[in-house]
């Protein structure tokens, strides 16, 4: 009973806060309803007991990604009558892509109607009393570890890459060194003269 | 619980939903409590830091002067900018306040005393408070003006900062304990030192991410010497600026919430939770959630501490500190935690 409100609940919002992604007319609206659909993902995967991917979705997704983008988002100066104006000279590029996933749903569908390829016999059977945090962890580091290695490598140079097209030397900028600031003692900055009256100082 | 409501003839699903919101009453009504008294206490511990009184007029002790100023801006006017996008900066003070109260679900507060007791506690507890910067970004954003704008990115870009090194840290504790779930990693400190102290932070090994960690939460939840969203010199009251009465004061109580949450995490984490810091079978005889509480306002004392003591960070510094100083060493000490493990408890 409750597990049906719930999920009739979450999968509602996530497909009104999809829809609303792409027809609210600001861009920042637009994001804050993608984190909403977000959130109730999250809330769909709780359903299916895959507590430790629903957390794993709102960290990556919501915590960091979504931050990003809205970050960016709302730093753009957003012209409303240019946005219009483009409407025109993307419709064919957005047309053939909501035909392609037009029939990718269709396809999907039809494949799961059919149910011939028996996805759940590829999974390895995992004992009912280890939660799946445990089972996540048993599975991606042992018979997925050179996938999970892969990725991580790709994350790697994928950041690497971004700090060395950012990276610039500055000239003329004054750091701050603590050690050196410390190590200065009274007689490396001050002197002590006695100058005659009438004398200036030299500095 | 739900077994005492379900034996007054209710069914087992009603009495689940009951028993499921008194216990978030139960925890909501005293944290609200909790956070007026902290709010006095942080005032008087500064006040007594700078040798000022502090709040002394209404009530014996001052003790009312939170209620008081509750009342003051519950009667105001709620004042909402023309030029503000209304209906995010209304929902962005009830984002921060719903988000301080969601995290503490899954704290528990005695052996068996915990709302919601799933085995990724502590991941919803990072979830959670990474979702507390939207209330900050949305609230800098619908403001529509200058100073909130630049305290939102401010207190975007150092909130994700920390978070890393904050994930790194637990994931430190987390292998100590093998488990997401706070009451195992409680249970797991119970006699872990030489089988007298129960607490993570008095190991070697843990002690000085147990630092980094009170220190990072002092950046997470944006607290003196950090506070560098709200800074008064540069950024008028930050993102709050723009806000008045009621909404003003969901910021205020979600921050307080925050910060108190921060400390029982130190606890939990750290310092053995509810379980006594000696394990000694007396010292159990006084209930676990005084031993919490005692823990939790010893954090607080120090959170206060730093406020009065330290000056606030540039914000440079601030980034150097979370980027160029923790994160390498939290990443060092997960290897060395984990390496640790490998060769005591694994091989």
């Amino acid at each position: 009973m409750i597990q049906t409100i719930a999920f009739y609940l979450f999968a509602t919002l996530v497909i009104a806060s999809g829809a609303l992604t792409v027809f609210a007319r600001n861009p920042v609206h637009s994001v804050l309803w993608l984190i909403l659909a977000f959130f109730n993902a999250a809330g769909l995967m709780i359903l299916l007991g895959a507590e430790f991917i629903a957390m794993l979705l709102i960290i990556v997704y919501v915590g960091a990604v979504a931050v990003l983008f809205l970050f960016v988002v709302m730093m753009l100066d957003v012209d409303f009558a240019e946005l219009r104006a483009g409407f025109v000279r993307y419709l064919p590029l957005g047309a053939l892509l909501a035909i392609v996933l037009a029939v990718e749903i269709v396809f999907a569908i039809g494949a799961w109607s059919a149910g011939a390829i028996n996805m759940g016999a590829r999974i390895a059977p995992v004992a009912s009393d280890v939660s799946n945090t445990q089972a996540i962890g048993q599975l991606l580091y042992t018979r997925y570890i050179f996938l999970f290695e892969a990725a991580g490598i790709i994350l790697l140079v994928a950041m690497v890459g971004a700090i060395v097209l950012t990276h610039r030397k500055r000239g003329g900028v004054k750091p701050q060194d603590i050690g050196h600031q410390v190590r200065r003692r009274p007689e490396d900055a001050t002197r002590l003269t006695r100058p005659e009256s009438g004398q200036g100082v030299e500095l | 619980m739900t077994a005492w409501f379900a034996s007054w003839g209710l069914t087992y699903e009603a009495a689940w939903l009951v028993a499921t919101i008194v216990g978030i009453l139960a925890i909501a009504l005293p944290l609200m409590l909790a956070v007026a008294m902290i709010i006095y206490a942080d005032r008087k511990i500064w006040a007594a830091i700078a040798l000022r009184r502090g709040p002394n007029v209404v009530g014996p002790f001052g003790l009312l002067q939170s209620f008081a100023d509750g009342l003051k801006v519950f009667l105001q006017e709620t004042i909402i900018p023309s030029g503000a996008n209304r209906g995010l900066f209304l929902i962005a003070p009830i984002i921060t306040f719903t988000v301080a109260l969601m995290a503490w679900a899954v704290i528990p507060f005695q052996a068996g005393v915990v709302l919601a007791n799933i085995n990724v506690g502590l991941l919803y507890i990072l979830a959670i408070s990474s979702l507390g910067v939207y209330g900050v970004v949305i609230s800098g954003w619908a403001s529509n003006s200058k100073y909130p704008f630049f305290s939102a990115l401010r207190a975007a870009a150092q909130m994700i900062s920390y978070e890393v090194s904050i994930g790194f840290i637990l994931i430190s504790v987390v292998l100590y304990a093998g488990s997401f779930n706070l009451s195992v990693i409680t249970l797991a400190q119970k006699g872990n030192i030489l089988g007298i102290f129960s607490a993570n932070g008095l190991n070697p090994l843990l002690f000085p991410i147990s630092v980094m960690f009170l220190i990072s939460s002092m950046a997470e939840t944006a607290r003196a010497p950090f506070d560098l969203t709200e800074a008064e010199s540069e950024l008028v009251a930050g993102y709050q600026t723009e806000y008045s009465s009621m909404s003003f004061a969901l910021f205020w109580l979600g921050e307080y919430a925050n910060v108190i949450l921060m400390c029982a995490l130190n606890a939990i984490l750290f310092w053995g939770g509810w379980l006594p810091p000696v394990d000694w079978a007396p010292l159990y005889a006084v209930p676990g959630i005084i031993w919490l509480f005692a823990k939790i306002l010893l954090f607080f004392f120090i959170f206060s501490w730093v406020k009065a003591t330290v000056p606030r960070y540039r914000y440079d510094q601030l980034m150097r500190l979370g980027w160029k100083v923790f994160l390498p060493i939290s990443l060092f000490w997960v290897c060395l935690v984990s390496g640790w493990l490998m060769l005591t408890r694994y091989s």
